[in-house]
């Protein structure tokens, strides 16, 4: 499989998805399929040749070949997060090195069991890439996501989740917002507890699901303990945790 | 490609000679796990010596908050990418322990154990000579299960994965046995001042070449 080198991408498009968070598709000169959860490393080098690096999930699925979509939160003072929304332009280019994980990936084999996705703020990113393969698969593995946002205006992805949802059956979008909903909202509006996390394992009837959790510590942690609470064995459950310090 | 560089990047943060390449200071204690938090009960809890020893030993919780205990202060670093200075921990050295045990001559290398099934391995030099301790208090305070507590081994002069959390005993081997992320393609020794962050960036080729992500 790959070697994990240093590789200069191109800028190829720069999508803003809400206030903060931007995707960036970088075509690689020598890209290699990844699994759905991986990640890059990105590194920033100044000209006196210090270097900053950051990981960033892949959003894009494996068959989107040549290119990684890499959607990027800005971080309050990030170093990296800043220059990525204020100095990058299409056309520019960015050292990035991966497919990197081997553990929080979904490989959306025909058998598969059926997946259950929480995720938080940005923590959607790499549960995208496995949504996005699934399709791509034309798989219909029975799913949920449950997504925790604060406000309305932070739902990443939030057009193609709803299409996806719309013309799959076998999927379902469980939006959460924990501060602000829209208006006429009939969904959650509370912080994911053990409750919310029993009616959404409960969808899946008597099969156990696959769970990936990604987001900040304090919702992986509630999210990890509320799922065990609900039935779910330790091993059904794969974490992938964003500190604060995400830069 | 050594010689590319951003156009118009300049570091945010002052240089700080303690810190290895492509890292950055947090004043945070971010946690990284692949999974559920394990809830430990200390009834149950020890703590073993095991593998390439002549009499495993092993400890409870009360016998093993009887041995010796040290104070801490070690920088971490963990390999996604935050660094934190001068962290306060209390725990025992694995000196300490290895007083308990008599190592067979072939021991050379340890697979740290952990509740929940978490594996890390190390050569046994790297936790000789004060180089590593079993923390239990972190800033005065019992550590946290987020954290790794009730006990985790912490060898701050390697990548933090290399400090396993829950820990629940040492295995001695006489081959170097990748653990959990090792399987995974990460580094089999982890030092963070040559950025040995995955197999590939390890020195001995041979090693690069048998296992890939």
């Amino acid at each position: 499989m790959s070697i994990i080198v240093w590789q200069l991408g191109t800028v190829v498009s720069i999508v803003p998805e809400t206030p903060r968070v931007k995707t960036f598709t970088l075509k690689l000169p020598n890209w290699t399929p990844h699994r759905a959860g991986q990640h890059y490393d990105l590194r920033l080098t100044a000209d006196g040749g210090y270097q900053a690096e950051r990981s960033y999930s892949v959003a894009s699925p494996p068959e989107q070949r040549g290119e990684i979509a890499l959607t990027v939160e800005l971080v309050e003072e990030g170093e990296v997060s800043g220059y990525l929304f204020e100095g990058v332009a299409v056309g520019d280019e960015l050292e990035v090195r991966g497919p990197i994980g081997g553990y929080f990936v979904w490989r959306g084999e025909p058998t598969s069991p059926p997946l259950l996705l929480v995720g938080g703020g940005s923590g959607v990113v790499p549960l995208m890439a496995m949504l996005r393969h699934r399709q791509h698969l034309g798989l219909r593995t029975p799913a949920a996501l449950l997504f925790s946002v604060r406000t309305p205006e932070e739902v990443i992805y939030k057009a193609e989740l709803e299409a996806m949802a719309q013309a799959d059956d076998s999927f379902a979008l469980l939006l959460d917002y924990t501060r602000q909903a829209p208006p006429g909202w009939a969904g959650y509006q509370r912080r994911i507890d053990a409750a919310m996390l029993a009616e959404v394992v409960a969808r899946f009837g008597t099969a156990t699901p696959q769970a990936f959790v990604c987001g900040p510590t304090g919702l992986v942690e509630a999210v990890a303990n509320g799922l065990q609470a609900a039935g779910l064995p330790p091993e059904a459950i794969l974490t992938e945790r964003f500190g604060p310090t995400g830069g | 490609m050594g010689f590319f560089t951003n156009k118009g990047f300049q570091p945010k943060r002052a240089s700080n000679p303690k810190l290895p390449p492509g890292q950055y200071e947090t004043t945070d204690f971010p946690v990284l796990t692949a999974g559920p938090t394990p809830r430990i009960n200390l009834t149950n809890w020890e703590f073993r010596l095991e593998g390439l020893v002549e009499e495993p030993v092993k400890w409870s919780w009360e016998e093993f908050n009887q041995l010796p205990m040290q104070d801490f202060n070690p920088d971490i670093h963990c390999v996604t990418k935050w660094s934190k200075f001068d962290t306060h921990w209390r725990g025992v050295s694995v000196d300490t322990l290895l007083e308990h045990v008599q190592l067979k001559p072939e021991a050379q290398f340890v697979t740290e154990f952990s509740y929940g099934g978490y594996t890390t391995n190390l050569p046994l030099a790297d936790l000789r000579n004060g180089k590593a301790f079993v923390g239990l208090v972190y800033d005065g305070q019992p550590l946290t299960p987020e954290h790794g507590g009730p006990a985790r081994l912490v060898v701050p002069h390697l990548y933090f994965w290399k400090s396993a959390k829950w820990v629940q005993g040492l295995r001695f081997t006489a081959q170097d046995e990748p653990g959990f992320w090792e399987r995974g393609g990460y580094s089999m020794y982890g030092d963070p001042w040559k950025e040995q962050r995955y197999r590939d960036d390890d020195d001995d080729a041979a090693s690069a070449s048998s296992i890939r992500l």
